[in-house]
């Protein structure tokens, strides 16, 4: 079994629908695990049926009870995270600040803060179109712990994946180089880096490929809206080949990926002959690269 | 002034937004000072579409314990207080993970031997540079590094203790609707959400919007790429009565001038018509503050 992480370091370069596309071509070899928490989108596409749901608590919160509290301010002095508020000599975790560190209700000599679990998100097991099965998730509006949402997303759909004997788990992951990325590239086997030719997307593919060297993981590119900017469209090439990557597919500037997405379709479900070409492509180039053995 | 401009999908057009956006309020000189700072720490953007100069670099570190084998008595306090697992003690030894450490200084403080003292560790860099017309300040997180609120926190910090509170500062935010960019609205005054008119787009708008009324911040709404999608961004900020400050036109030309690194307002009219709506509505909204 192995996993396959999609990331692209800078936003909207076309990620979450090629992810998509290639769920659909895999068809039911394939569960997907919809990694971007906070801007889950998968789903969009994918027709879950949302069948079994999980409230997921990572975490802690600390809760000042009333009753107990003397205001003697200890808390406040030792909070690094400025979440303990004193309006009109009331002392109150404000929860949105909150670390869950546990310092204040160490330090209280009334014992009247206790650390209560913090409530992440909710995880979803989904039925999908394509006949299999996709896990995703919700973070909760303002909830820290996204990193540990990711992974346990991950662990269910590793679950899912060895019951039912698929080969391939498919994880769309979030923009970024931080915490929840971090967490989708534990345990990966192959990442597709999805960029485009514009000063941001080098930019940032650059340093997502820097940090998925420090995990050793063998990467392969997609180039979309390659022909934007030919000229960078061919740095993007260069250092691809410097690096090792794979160029896994170049995909034109092309307004039916956004039609497709507004009609809840995936582009290689839309009527758009040459783009499927090319994701069908690219996928059975990713798969190559997926199963190649590699000699340590 | 401090507004971040944020956005719950990637991709949305927060970094053009921002660096049009200074450049003419520079130009229009609503404010005495106009200061654009790139809070994206992950992967910070804006600076490759301005001309500047290094004026100042500052390394920016977060405070991680770390063990003194010959003070410790091996209590076994702090690994009993660490809520991060961040602190084991395995044996005689105290191991500390780095990357695990939220800094809240409790098993530093509550170690009765003092054995674990707090030193610097870097986790990225401040940078300040002079344009032509604005400063621009630049927060970059070091690759490898997981978490980016302190790097932010202590960036606005900083702006905050340096210059004056007439200026008007633009945070070019991380997206999502996690805790960067909680991190960089909870220091604003006001928060403007740069969505797409699109599935994608208004769902990940709907998370913002939910993230930022949990934490209780004004905002209000820009539609980039207008003209691609639908209208159910437009028809959802109708039903919440959520201002729509202005609406971006799409166009090819556009993308093609972000793609050579180039600002958009002056070389795209219907472009430039539709930021000044935006820079209009900062003012009005300075103005209505300053006479609070």
């Amino acid at each position: 079994m192995k996993e396959v992480v999609v990331i692209s370091g800078k936003g909207g370069t076309g990620k979450t629908s090629i992810t998509a596309s290639f769920a659909v071509i895999g068809r039911d070899n394939i569960v997907v695990g919809d990694c971007d928490v906070d801007a889950d989108d998968m789903h969009l596409l994918l027709e879950p049926d949302y069948k079994s749901t999980e409230d997921f608590y990572s975490g802690y919160t600390a809760v000042i009870d009333q009753e107990k509290c003397t205001a003697c301010g200890k808390c406040m002095d030792v909070c690094r995270f400025k979440a303990v508020d004193n309006k009109i000599g009331k002392f109150e975790i404000n929860s949105a600040d909150c670390e869950g560190c546990g310092y204040c209700c160490v330090i209280c000599p009334e014992k009247a803060i206790t650390m209560q679990d913090a409530y992440v998100g909710e995880v979803f097991i989904s039925g999908i179109k394509t006949g299999t099965e996709m896990v995703h998730a919700r973070l909760k509006a303002g909830a820290d712990n996204s990193g540990k949402l990711v992974a346990r997303v991950k662990k269910i759909a590793g679950e899912i994946a060895k019951k039912d004997g698929k080969d391939l788990i498919l994880i769309d992951g979030s923009p970024g180089i931080g915490c929840p990325v971090i967490s989708s590239l534990s345990g990966a086997d192959f990442v597709i880096l999805v960029t485009e030719p514009t000063p941001s997307g080098i930019h940032d593919l650059k340093r997502v490929f820097e940090l998925i060297q420090k995990f050793k993981i063998r990467s392969g590119l997609i180039i979309n809206k390659h022909d934007l900017n030919l000229e960078l469209s061919a740095e993007l090439k260069d250092f691809a080949k410097n690096e090792g990557i794979k160029v896994l597919a170049e995909i034109p500037y092309e307004p039916d990926f956004t039609k497709a997405m507004t009609e809840g379709f995936t582009v290689v479900e839309y009527n758009n002959k040459t783009l499927k070409k090319i994701l069908t492509e690219a996928w059975a180039e990713a798969e190559k690269e997926i199963y190649k053995e590699v000699i340590k | 002034m401090k507004i971040a401009i944020a956005s719950g999908k990637g991709g949305t057009g927060k970094t053009t937004l921002s660096t049009n956006l200074a450049d003419l309020c520079a130009e229009r000189k609503d404010f005495p000072g106009i200061i654009l700072a790139d809070m994206d720490v992950e992967e910070p953007n804006s600076g490759l579409f301005i001309q500047r100069e290094v004026q100042k670099e500052i390394i920016r570190n977060k405070m991680i314990p770390q063990w003194d084998k010959d003070l410790c008595s091996n209590c076994g306090v702090c690994d009993s207080i660490c809520r991060f697992n961040s602190l084991l003690k395995l044996g005689k030894t105290i191991l500390v993970m780095p990357e695990l450490c939220h800094s809240c200084y409790a098993c530093s403080e509550l170690c009765p031997e003092n054995a674990l003292p707090m030193q610097m560790q870097k986790m990225g860099r401040q940078t300040i540079f002079n344009t032509d017309s604005f400063i621009f300040i630049e927060s970059r997180l070091d690759v490898g590094q997981e978490q980016a609120v302190p790097l932010i926190a202590q960036s606005i910090e900083y702006i905050d203790s340096k210059y004056p509170k007439d200026f008007l500062v633009l945070l070019d935010s991380p997206p999502g609707s996690s805790c960067p960019v909680i991190e960089a609205a909870k220091n604003s005054d006001f928060v403007i959400l740069v969505t797409e008119p699109t599935p994608f787009g208004l769902h990940d708008l709907k998370m913002a919007v939910n993230t930022m009324r949990e934490i209780k911040k004004d905002f209000a709404v820009v539609i980039n790429r207008f003209g691609i999608g639908n209208d159910a961004v437009i028809r959802y900020c109708s039903d919440e009565k959520i201002d729509i400050i202005a609406k971006l036109p799409d166009k090819r030309e556009i993308a093609e001038l972000y793609s050579k690194g180039k600002l958009v307002h002056r070389d795209v009219p219907e472009f430039g018509k539709e930021l000044k709506k935006v820079a209009k509505y900062l003012k009005r909204l300075s103005d209505r503050r300053n006479n609070q």
